[in-house]
This record gives structure tokens, sequence and C-alpha cells, in this order.
């Protein structure tokens, strides 16, 4: 919905400014990408103006390079079994919010939301203290327990809004017709989330891909992606990791066009901001409840 | 309609590994801080004040702590500077662009962290792009030093993160606003300033409080970019607390410390929450 204000022409130059800061905002957020891209065909290495001898040696340097394509497997089995743990739990969670009365709902809300706002750092080391006082020896599935509970919070926000939009209507036809609960959860319930819960796991499947403040204080032999990449930069830094950084940036640009379609088809514009509300607010009640 | 054997059946499972996986954890940090180590570097399971009076006494802990906040501060000070003006020509004017430019605005927050933070390393390096860039068109003759390894290139790169995330809620909170109030206020004579002041920006109050209170606590306990680009000077609480769980080896003290931080951040949020339940009109 577009605003006329056509009363004088000094909105008309306010508007403009305000274009002027917003394309100014934009050449700061992507500026550091497009360096990085280019840099990463930079026969000369990272950095020194104006890049010259464009080459693809870098590529080539990574696709050989096996401790990569190591991190990359592991970094993909942690992200997938990270976006089960995180589904199974967070859709019983809002469905738990959604339907049940249970004592200490509210600071099971909060408790469930709390790993999207807190530093990582906070996450990651009341987890490794667990581990340490249990025994438990870290490893890539210590990752994949860090990652999967984290991101419970992501799975039961999109969840929860989901269930908000659909009519409960077909839940109760199904249950009078004679079908089991369970039957009524995978044929009715499931299908009818099926978007936002494709939506989650793509979310979390990302977040998990790039995450490294938790996973940092986990790790055990294997490394996965973001860590053996840190693990370069503290070593110095070098043209592959642009190479690197630079197929991650295309990948991530293919999730989030097939995230934002998916999105636009159920409900209109994507609210990321919904998650960031969610997790400021400790939100996820409804209406009529505080 | 549900049964009681459905609602536990959904309810139990998420309540139990949450329990054990985020409630037992953060207990057991809140334990640790009052544990000791041993001589020998083992954790004494015996209750203790010492990690306490130790943060009360030195004064790095403090001096760290309020440096964090400093920066933290200006992050989020600089992300609502940024991000206000950009969300609020995205809801009232970008007209046909609305979409694209809100494309833009969520494409960087799916960039890895890691990377946008190491190109920034690229960027501000005495041998990096900048630097190289300013000698070539003469502007500068030595590099200049300031640029890496400083607080400003931890606050430039943190502001770069978030940015985005508090741009995100403001726009929510602008386009939430029903436009028939903005076009009361014109055709009640109000000015566009005035309308602005007086209408839009207190009902966008909620959405400036998410996106400020998520960019300031994420940026108060980042330990990352001051590792890859904030030099000595540069130092964050976290990195103290690493170090404590790291080479240090204290873990109470580091505990102690996380706690401090937990603390800060559930009561930041709490006052968030309250201001938000003020200032929205519903």
């Amino acid at each position: 919905m577009e605003l006329h204000m056509s009363d004088d022409t000094h909105a008309s130059s306010g508007t403009r400014w305000l274009l002027v800061h917003t394309v100014a905002v934009f050449a700061f957020l992507y500026l550091p990408i497009a360096v990085l891209i280019v840099y990463s065909f930079n026969g000369e290495g990272v950095g020194g103006f104006p890049p010259h001898n464009l080459t693809l040696d870098w590529y080539r340097m990574l696709f050989a390079d096996a401790a990569i394509w190591e991190s990359v497997g592991n970094s993909v089995v942690v992200a997938l079994a990270a976006v089960a743990i995180a589904l199974a739990f967070g859709v019983l969670a809002a469905l738990a919010l959604d339907r049940a009365q249970f004592p200490g709902k509210a600071l099971f809300r909060r408790l469930v939301l709390l790993p999207l706002i807190l530093p990582g750092i906070i996450t990651g080391l009341s987890l490794l203290m667990l581990f340490r006082e249990a025994d438990v020896k870290l490893s890539l599935l210590t990752i994949v327990l860090g990652h999967g509970t984290a991101l419970i919070s992501v799975a039961t926000t999109e969840v929860f809004a989901g269930l908000q939009k659909v009519d409960r209507a077909q839940e109760e036809a199904s249950l009078d017709l004679g079908a089991s609960y369970w039957q009524t959860f995978w044929r009715v319930t499931i299908p009818n989330l099926r978007l936002p819960i494709i939506g989650a796991a793509l979310l979390i499947f990302t977040l998990s891909m790039d995450e490294i403040a938790v996973s940092f204080f986990l790790i055990g032999r294997d490394n996965t992606l973001p860590l053996e990449i840190w693990g370069r930069l503290r070593r110095g830094i070098t043209p592959e990791i642009n190479a690197i950084s630079t197929i991650i940036f295309v990948f991530s640009l293919v999730a989030i066009v097939i995230w934002y379609r998916l999105r636009v088809r159920t409900e209109g514009r994507p609210e990321i901001a919904e998650l960031i509300e969610a997790a400021v607010q400790g939100g996820l009640t409804h209406e009529h409840e505080s | 309609m549900f049964s009681r054997a459905y609602r536990a059946a959904v309810t139990v499972p998420p309540l139990l590994w949450v329990t054990v996986l985020l409630l037992i954890p953060y207990l057991l940090m809140f334990c640790y801080s009052f544990w000791s180590v041993s001589m020998a570097q083992t954790v004494v399971h015996s209750w203790t004040l010492d990690n306490y009076r130790e943060l009360l006494r030195v004064n790095v802990y403090w001096q760290t702590l309020f440096r964090s906040m400093w920066i933290a501060a200006r992050v989020m000070l600089f992300s609502l500077l940024l991000g206000y003006p950009l969300a609020y020509y995205l809801s009232f004017h970008a007209g046909k662009r609305k979409d694209l430019f809100y494309q833009l605005v969520i494409i960087p927050l799916w960039v890895s962290y890691l990377v946008r933070a190491y190109a920034w390393k690229t960027i501000l390096g005495s041998e990096g792009v900048l630097n190289t860039l300013l000698q070539y068109v003469h502007v500068t003759t030595h590099p200049l030093g300031f640029l890496l390894y400083s607080p400003f290139a931890v606050v430039l790169t943190l502001t770069h993160i978030y940015t985005p995330f508090t741009i995100l809620p403001i726009y929510a909170s602008l386009e939430h606003i029903p436009r028939a109030l903005v076009e009361a206020s014109h055709d009640l004579g109000g000015s566009p300033s005035q309308t602005f002041w007086r209408v839009i920006f207190p009902l966008s109050i909620p959405g400036v409080l998410a996106g400020a209170t998520f960019a300031f606590v994420l940026s108060l306990g980042d330990f990352l970019a001051p590792l890859l680009l904030g030099g000595p000077s540069g130092i964050m609480i976290s990195n103290i607390v690493v170090s404590l769980f790291g080479a240090a080896y204290n873990w109470p003290l580091g505990a102690a410390i996380s706690l401090c931080m937990l603390v800060l951040v559930v009561g930041l949020l709490f006052i968030s929450e309250r201001l938000e339940k003020k200032w929205s009109f519903t």
C-alpha cells in the first residue's frame, strides 16, 4: 500500500533521501560479499587492489582438498540429524503449546525459545558441562544434540504459527468419523502443516550448516565445515576460503529462493520477524492468553 | 476435543528432552559457578563463593564486561540508525520494488556468519582490499593500521551482521500500522514530521525494541568476531570465558561469568518485554 504525500516537495525530497539511505545500506550489506566472490578468482591472493590475473586455481585447489570435503560431509550429516531432532520435538512442542495445559507451561515455552536469543556460548558451554558430568565423549553426536536442541525453537515457532492458520474442524471430523488419534495425526494434522514443516526444515538445515558458536565447544575429533574454516583462518587467510565461501553463498541463495517461494505461496510475505519477536518476547501465545 | 492421552503424548517427549538438554545444563552452569578447581586441575564438587569473590576483586572482568556492553550498545545503535529508515522506506515508499527490497534484506541473513566476518577481515587488513585501494588512488601512502584488530572492526562487522535482524521486526511493526491512522493524521493537518513522530514512530516501538534487544544481546555474547578481528583491544567478555574453559582451565570461574551474562540477558529480555507491552496498542 503506497502512501502518496503530495502536499509539498519537502516530502518527496525526504523520500529521495530515504532511497539514497536504503541504497547505501544495501551497498554496506552486499559489498563484503561481492569482494569475497571477486577475490576468489584473484590470482594474486586475498587483498591487493585492483584484483588481476583472474584464475580458477583456487577452486581447483579447493576441489582437491580432502579435509574440506570431509568437513562438508560431516556438516551435512549433522544438519540432517539436527533437522530430524528439531522437527520431531518441535512439532510436538507446538502441539503441546497449542492444545495442552500442563504445569510449567509458561516456563517450558520460554525455555524452548531461549536458545534463539541466548549467545551461542552459553548454550554451548552449558551442554559441554552436561556432557562432562555425564561422561559423554565429544564427537559429531554431541554437536547434533546441541544443534537439534537449540533449533527446536525454530521448528516450534514455525509450526505453532502454522497451527494458528489451520482449521481444527478437519481434525474433529476425522476423529468423529472413527479415525484414531494416530491416524488423524498422520493423515490430517501433519499434511495440513506440510508447508511450515518444510520451511522450518530448510531454515534449520541452513542454520545448522552455518552454526559455529555452539559447535565450537562440543567438537570432538571430526570438524564441521565452519570449524574447519575457522581452524584455517587462525593459520592465515587464503583465497581457497573465498572459494568455499562463494560456493556456500550460492547454495544459501538457492535455499533461500526455495524457502521464499514456499512461504509466499502459503501466507504472503514471509516473516522471519515473527521468529525474532518470539525469541525476544517469549511469544507463542494465543490471542486470548496474556 | 483432545483426549488426555493425546495431550500427554504431545507434551511429555518435548518436555523431557528440553528438561535434560536445556534446563539441566543451565542448572549445571549454576552449580559449576559455586564449585572450584583443585591444584591438580580437576573440578571439586564442594560449594564455595570464591568464584564470585574473584569476579568482584579482579578489575579486568568488570572492565571487559563494560567494554563488551559498550561495543554491543554501539552495534545496537548503528543497526537501528541504518535499519529504521530502510524499514520505513520499504514499508511506506518502496511501491513496486517492495518485494525485491524485502528479499535483499533477508538474503544476507542466510549468508554464513563466519563468511561475512572473514570478508571484513580481508577488506580491513593492512594488505587488505581497503588499504590497497586507498593507496592505489593515492589517498594514503601507508596502510591504515587501526582498521583491523580494533574494537572498530568488531563494531563494524557485528553491525553488518545484525542490521538485517533489526530491519525485519521494525518493518513488520510498520506494516501492521493501519494506514487509515496515517491518513487521518494528514487529513487533520499534521505535517509529515508530526505524523511520523506522533503516529508512526510510537506505533513502531515494539519492532524497534525487538530488533534492538536481539542486536544487543547477541553482540554482547559474541566471541568469534573479537577473536578474528578484535586484536588485544577488542577482547570481549566471552573471550575471557573461552580462555577459562580452554588454556586457563578454570571451568567454575568461567561458569560464574557465563551465569552473570545469562542473568544479564534474561534481565534485558524481561525489561524489553515489559516495555513492549506498554507500547503495543491492542
